[in-house]
């Protein structure tokens, strides 16, 4: 072609953001707009409800912002593309749910494998299969973290208010960018249609995560340089003339059968998110101090769950809320200190029971763990948590 | 054609190869490496940066071609090279991105992404190397396989039918459409230098030997060689829907050409006028 462009039309991007200040919002759209403010630049997905507004959203803004969006043929080809956009050094993401999600999941090991920083968001619905579209469910915990081949990390987050998807789908991108890993925001039905306050900070409070770019002249330039957890990152068109491969690599990027070729990959791949499970892992307890029995839940069922809680405390039972805030790296060491001094556990999630499995991980032979599996569909009611508090509350 | 600067060259092709992965992987009398060598002498001749040339592929023998060009390469996923290209070049219009990869990536994995690549006709080249098999994974059937033919995979004769290339992305809407062999270099050369300027998708089919599990379609290795030199027709006007491959025929001509030149504005293009649509710029 003849006309060549050398980048986005970035130029009064910042005019076209939210502006600071409080909103009555959707939750799918919180999270696009401050995909936005995070600096994406390209949307690539396929219609699947219920996440389609984010879609939708991001068809009518990106282009304000001098930005792309494609609706591809499926999930598998927009999950690729963003790969692709990735490594020409711009912000994309992708939005899906649960179908969407396992389409994309061979995709999610070669961003893990290539250390492609993408984020996508998955508003979770009942599954299995094609299951209940338009209810919620919380069945892909495990497959955010186990859904491809192999051995890798990702980071996901669990936001269960409008508000967290706006500030978790900014510190998506920031973690993504940051680490080099595909992040997923595993929102769920119910929080991504409710629609509730959101309050925008100033630009200049929102700290935006940028590529860390080589500073050595190309013929130095190692792209899976193994003296860094998080190797700077090259991109596309600038003269490094670097090779990328899915296949196990070298530092150089060259294909390698060696077994020590790959145990080096594999544990940096691994060890860059597990080193920093600390920095990256979010929690938040309520009244777990003198619990005797916390109650481990997220998501939309977050908040029936601390209803019940506080119902339970008005009962005089010593009862806390432990939610996590990123399933992925799992923040067990929040609920240490409660588990020493003799808590026992219950968890309540919208599946037949998934991360009540990494907390047995940690936990099992400390403390008494629960369950309460709940079909997906619908949010379990505060009373009916309640009642199953009562039922496993220590005497 | 204008810009064809074939022997003034002064950057010699070895620049462009990452010759401490050599030797490669290609059989002896393979058809990929002339390939390759065509591409970067089209890189070289294109007027391009060097830089802002672009190698995508997915999987197969075809695919590990980035793997030896000393440019930005990237050898993805199976079936998944043209929505990574796609991705890349919407972001970054100022590469010129290729995706190099094989019948059966491109047509059967990844045959979706090529039917809707040439539909929004994204600015993209596409160099399918088509040798009828799946090679690296040991002589199964392809999009492509003859009618007939043995492979591991048909051990009883091939029933299925078989794409032709030009006349599906001829169909499908591409811009520019050709087909050519590694026997006939200048003219390939040619073609990928002619696909660099064509804004929207551009397809380029490679009718190349396998001389591993060519004999198992009961063409013998030097027969394929000979029927590229015998068998061969040059037809840029040629009707696509008559000119099918069948290599087991003797008395059935390989067309090839320059088929199809487009100018219908690429996905690119349009989106780039959307941004000005959305500000209100008119």
């Amino acid at each position: 072609m003849s006309e060549r462009i050398s980048l986005l039309a970035a130029e009064r991007a910042e005019e076209w953001l939210l502006k600071p200040g409080v909103y009555f919002m959707q939750g799918n759209i919180a999270a696009a707009e401050a995909a936005l403010i995070a600096g994406c630049r390209f949307f690539a997905g396929y219609p699947i409800t219920p996440s389609n507004e984010i879609a939708e959203h991001m068809a009518r803004r990106l282009p304000q912002v001098g930005g792309y969006f494609i609706q591809f043929e499926d999930e598998i080809a927009s999950i690729n593309a963003i790969i692709g956009a990735a490594y020409g050094g711009v912000k994309s993401m992708t939005a899906t749910s649960g179908p969407g999600f396992s389409l994309m999941q061979e995709a999610i090991g070669l961003a893990a494998m290539i250390e492609a920083p993408i984020v996508i968001i998955d508003v979770q619905r009942a599954g299995p299969s094609t299951g209940i579209p338009t209810l919620v469910g919380q069945g892909d915990i495990m497959q955010a973290k186990w859904g491809s081949h192999g051995d890798y990390e990702i980071v996901a987050y669990l936001p269960n208010s409008v508000q967290e998807m706006f500030d978790l789908t900014i510190e998506a991108f920031n973690t993504a960018w940051e680490y080099r890993v595909p992040v997923v925001v595993l929102s769920d039905q119910t929080v991504g249609h409710m629609i509730e306050k959101l309050r925008v900070p100033p630009l200049e409070e929102i700290r935006i995560v940028e590529r860390r770019k080589p500073e050595v002249p190309p013929e130095e330039y190692l792209p899976f340089d193994s003296r860094y957890l998080v190797p700077p990152m090259a991109v596309a068109g600038e003269g490094y003339r670097f090779h990328v491969t899915a296949l196990t690599h070298d530092d150089r990027g060259y294909p390698s059968t060696r077994h020590e070729v790959s145990e080096k990959l594999v544990t940096r791949l691994v060890r860059k998110i597990r080193e920093n499970e600390k920095v990256i892992g979010r929690y938040e307890s309520i009244m777990v101090d003198d619990a005797d029995l916390v109650v481990v839940a997220y998501g939309i069922t977050s908040r029936s769950a601390l209803k019940a809680v506080r119902e339970a405390r008005r009962e005089g039972l010593k009862v806390g809320l432990f939610r996590p805030i990123t399933a992925w790296p799992f923040p067990y060491w929040g609920l240490r200190e409660a588990v020493d001094r003799g808590a026992s556990i219950l968890v309540v999630e919208i599946n037949m029971g998934q991360m009540v499995h990494v907390v047995r991980e940690y936990y099992a032979n400390i403390t008494e763990i629960h369950s309460m599996p709940w079909a997906p569909g619908e949010v379990p009611r505060p009373h009916v948590i309640l009642r199953k508090i009562k039922e496993v509350y220590p005497r | 054609m204008s810009g064809l600067r074939l022997g003034l060259r002064t950057e010699p092709i070895k620049s462009l190869l990452r010759l401490e992965r050599f030797p490669h992987i290609w059989c002896p009398g393979c058809g990929i490496g002339t390939v390759v060598k065509c591409y970067i002498e089209a890189v070289l001749d294109s007027g391009i940066p060097i830089e802002k040339h672009v190698v995508v592929s997915g999987i197969g023998c075809t695919s590990r071609a980035p793997g030896y060009i000393k440019l930005d390469g990237f050898h993805v996923i199976h079936g998944r090279a043209i929505p990574f290209a796609v991705g890349l070049k919407t972001v970054r219009q100022d590469l010129e991105v290729t995706v190099i990869a094989g019948d059966g990536d491109i047509l059967a994995i990844g045959g979706n992404h090529f039917l809707h690549a040439a539909r929004r006709n994204d600015d993209i080249n596409v160099i399918i190397v088509n040798n009828f098999i799946y090679g690296m994974t040991g002589g199964q059937y392809g999009p492509t396989t003859t009618p007939g033919s043995i492979t591991t995979t048909s051990p009883y004769g091939f029933i299925e039918g078989a794409f032709n290339i030009p006349y599906l992305a001829a169909v499908l809407g591409a811009n520019f459409v050709a087909r050519w062999t590694p026997l006939h270099t200048k003219e390939l050369t040619a073609a990928i230098m002619e696909m660099f300027k064509v804004d929207g998708f551009a397809v380029i089919e490679v009718v190349s030997p396998c001389l591993i599990y060519g004999e198992m379609n009961n063409l013998p290795p030097l027969e394929i060689m000979k029927a590229f030199r015998d068998r061969t027709v040059i037809d840029h006007e040629a009707d696509l829907s008559k000119i099918d491959i069948d290599l087991r025929d003797p008395r059935k001509p390989i067309v090839l050409g320059n088929f199809v030149r487009r100018s219908r504005p690429s996905y690119q293009t349009l989106a780039r006028e959307l941004i000005k649509k959305a500000r209100g710029g008119g």
